[in-house]
């Protein structure tokens, strides 16, 4: 009997088309099971319900360059308001043939921010660059020397205030935030009981009783004669708020510092102060760079809340514009373009706590 | 430099006597005394400064305030007040007002976050994506923005009383609110009231007994039918028994404005709207990341030991996944509730708006924010008590 023995490979059987390629997906995605099909077409009928006629208001029927007159016959958006009032919505009060120093003090923050980037970047010199790069920012800001002339703060607004606050905001809370850390973990009890007492009572309340203590109760404190002005005193506030929040992620990081680091440093003779510094706080904060960077975004949310005091930031301003008689009514074009403004913000620093988080959990492996 | 002192002696076998400032234990008193000096200066320095300030510009200290007459009017209230009332009595509305949209937020807030989260994870690709955008733009927009977008979308595109939009009977849509009817009182809704409670309690009772007893003999009661048929069922037997009253109180267009029904106003619900779904895109994230927390394995093994799907996902999944949700949930409901601070941007009359009046009236600011912290510390200090509580009941009991 003769065995049979194959000698060519049966013919390949290609899986069928419904379960590969654009079809396979579509089935795999959307339509596997009843539920998951209904909630599909369901869904698909809400897309064709809103994002046509949503579509045709921003951009077929929407008018970009008109006075606000013609732009009440128009039935779709009116973005002349943003055309129209830009440098005002951006720069508020800052005088109008001097917008260039503004913008080239918010490019050099944009450029420096996204240097800062890559983390190959990071050394001395960078802080360097900052230091040097936050010095001229401010000279240009306020000019009176270099033949630049004086702007005094309070005509400062729009989107450099705004900028200014959270930056500024988060430069000066950081090391004051990781201090209130470190005074939590104290053992001192006095010490320890000042820093949970201050982090407990500023996460306990919202910001804006903080900035109505800034602004109405802090010149009270003061004696008489001396006044500061009200854009340090709500940057104060945000400060002080941020600080604790700072302490707290700065604390989880600290809490996740193995004892056996404290106990090899205390091993080698450092003193506390060396072995926060050489030891435990480089480690310590580079594990809390992502809920930081969290903490960066809503520190640059929360500034809008300034508005609240009165000051000209770039929802203030564009308050003011939606005041205007010739302007009136336009709100939703006007929240929409400061929202795109915001979001761009937010959504590239929490895109890049995404990457910085990626990068870090790999390396530890 | 602990070790140095104690080093000297080991070697010398007799005890050296130590300079205080080398002794840690010294040092640390030291230090604290420090500390503690400095704080009570400044507080000193700041408070006199204060005195003096007020003492200049003749204001009044304080809270001798909260018993005269406010003299203004607060435009929704869950308790009667008058511009004849007391400052005390405003601030409580205000208090009262801002728990109603915390509490009514909160509510929607949990519904709504949940469904987005659990959309998120959804195997529907294009469901999962929304909810993603969603979340991310949501999420990426100051709180303070969403609130004054809803408020002008609510003022500029909805007509005056007179052409109120009317899209079915009984409801109202205009620039002064939403309009709706709602049953005329009628003694029955107390007894209703009373019905539910007891039904609550009753509840509450049983299946405590069930538990017992199907731990004692492994017999499981239709727990979850019975509850629910007893709560509903109770107060509809009620509402029977008093002759099941429907008349409802519908708004009727008077003049300028509406008659009856119950309206929310324009602020309330903008302020309601912005918080729920700027809140909501957060509360997503933490149901995504609780859900996301047990282990696949977990709900295998589960459906291995032939547990229902309902069984699978009340015994095994909900318990792991509300250890990881509850914790963050809390803080984005106190966060809800900080953030309905800024009713005072869009003039809803919450605390901080009314102790805002109270503080431009009688010019006593330090009173008045001292109150604001003082309501908003209450609210976190005794939500993060019961996180403590709640944190050592379920904390993981481990080998």
């Amino acid at each position: 009997m003769e065995a049979y023995v194959q000698e060519k490979p049966s013919e390949e059987l290609k899986p069928p088309v419904t379960s590969v390629g654009t079809i396979g997906w579509v089935k795999a995605n959307l339509f596997n099971g009843w539920f998951n099909s209904l909630l599909t077409l369901v869904t698909l009928y809400l897309l064709w319900e809103i994002v046509p006629p949503l579509f045709r208001w921003a951009f077929i029927d929407s008018v970009w360059n008109t006075t606000g007159a013609v732009c009440r016959d128009v039935d779709g958006a009116c973005w002349s308001i943003i055309t129209t009032n830009l440098r005002f919505i951006l720069f508020g009060f800052y005088p109008h043939d001097q917008h260039w120093r503004p913008l080239i003090a918010i490019l050099m923050l944009c450029g420096l921010l996204f240097y800062s980037r890559d983390r190959n970047h990071w050394n001395k010199y960078l802080g360097y660059g900052w230091i040097i790069g936050l010095v001229v920012m401010g000279v240009l800001m306020r000019g009176g020397i270099l033949g630049l002339s004086g702007v005094e703060t309070s005509q400062w607004g729009g989107l450099p205030l705004t900028l200014l606050l959270s930056v500024f905001g988060l430069t000066a809370a950081y090391p004051l935030g990781v201090m209130l850390a470190l005074g939590r973990q104290s053992r001192m009890p006095a010490i320890k009981m000042l820093c949970v007492v201050y982090i407990e009572l500023i996460r306990g309340v919202p910001l804006i009783s903080l900035l109505f203590m800034g602004s109405i109760i802090f010149p009270l404190f003061l004696p008489e004669g001396i006044t500061i002005n009200q854009i340090l005193r709500a940057q104060v506030a945000i400060i002080l708020f941020t600080a604790a929040y700072i302490a707290e992620v700065v604390r989880g990081g600290l809490q996740a510092m193995p004892l056996g680091q404290y106990e090899a440093a205390d091993s080698i003779g450092l003193s506390y102060f060396l072995t926060m510094r050489l030891i435990i706080l480089p480690q310590a904060l580079k594990i809390v760079i992502p809920p930081t960077v969290s903490i960066l975004i809503s520190a640059f949310k929360d500034t809008s809340l300034v508005v609240i005091i009165a000051l000209w930031d770039l929802l203030k301003t564009t308050q003011s514009t939606l005041s205007n008689p010739e302007w009136m009514g336009f709100s939703r074009e006007a929240y929409i373009f400061v929202a795109i403004l915001y979001f761009l913000g937010c959504f590239s620093m929490a895109n890049y706590s995404r990457k910085l988080e990626k990068e870090l959990s790999t390396e530890e492996h | 430099m602990a070790t140095e002192g104690k080093a000297i002696q080991a070697d010398a076998g007799v005890p050296v006597k130590v300079p205080f400032w080398l002794d840690p234990k010294k040092r640390a008193i030291m230090y604290q005394i420090g500390v503690l000096c400095m704080f009570g200066l400044l507080a000193w320095y700041l408070i006199s400064n204060t005195l003096i300030n007020l003492e200049k510009q003749a204001i009044a200290t304080g809270f001798g305030f909260l018993n005269k007459e406010s003299s203004f009017e607060i435009g929704e209230s869950l308790i009667s007040y008058s511009a004849a009332s007391t400052y005390g009595r405003a601030l409580i509305v205000g208090a009262l007002n801002t728990l109603k949209v915390a509490f009514v937020g909160i509510v929607i807030t949990l519904i709504l976050g949940t469904i987005l989260g659990v959309a998120r994870l959804s195997s529907n690709w294009l469901v999962s994506k929304l909810a993603a955008i969603y979340i991310e733009v949501m999420q990426d927009i100051p709180v303070l923005l969403q609130l004054f977008f809803w408020y002008a979308i609510f003022y500029e595109s909805l007509p005056s009383p007179r052409q109120a939009l009317n899209p079915f009977h009984g409801l109202f849509l205009c620039n002064r609110g939403v309009i709706f009817a709602v049953p005329e009182s009628h003694p029955a809704h107390k007894y209703m009231f009373i019905a539910f409670v007891i039904a609550c309690i009753g509840v509450y009772v049983f299946r405590r007994w069930a538990k017992k007893r199907q731990d004692l003999t492994g017999q499981a009661l239709p727990v979850f039918r019975i509850s629910m048929g007893t709560i509903i069922g109770l107060p509809l037997i009620v509402w029977l028994v008093f002759g099941a009253p429907t008349k409802m109180d519908v708004p009727e267009l008077t003049g300028f404005n509406f008659k009856g029904g119950t309206t929310l106003s324009p602020e309330f619900i903008a302020l309601l709207l912005g918080l729920v779904l700027y809140t909501a895109a957060f509360v997503a994230e933490v149901v995504r990341a609780g859900i996301q927390s047990v282990s696949k394995g977990q709900r295998e093994a589960a459906m291995s030991i032939a547990l229902r799907p309902t069984q699978v996902l009340n015994l095994v999944i909900l318990p792991q996944a509300l250890r990881v949700i509850i914790p963050p949930l809390t803080s984005q409901m106190l966060n809800l509730t900080k953030n309905s601070s800024l009713a005072v941007a869009i003039g809803f009359p919450d605390f901080v708006s009314v102790a805002n009046t109270t503080m431009n009236q009688t010019g006593q600011s330090i009173e008045g924010v001292a109150l604001i912290m003082a309501v908003y510390l209450i609210f976190s200090l005794s939500t993060s008590a019961f996180m403590n509580w709640y944190n050592k009941k379920v904390k993981l009991v481990e080998r």
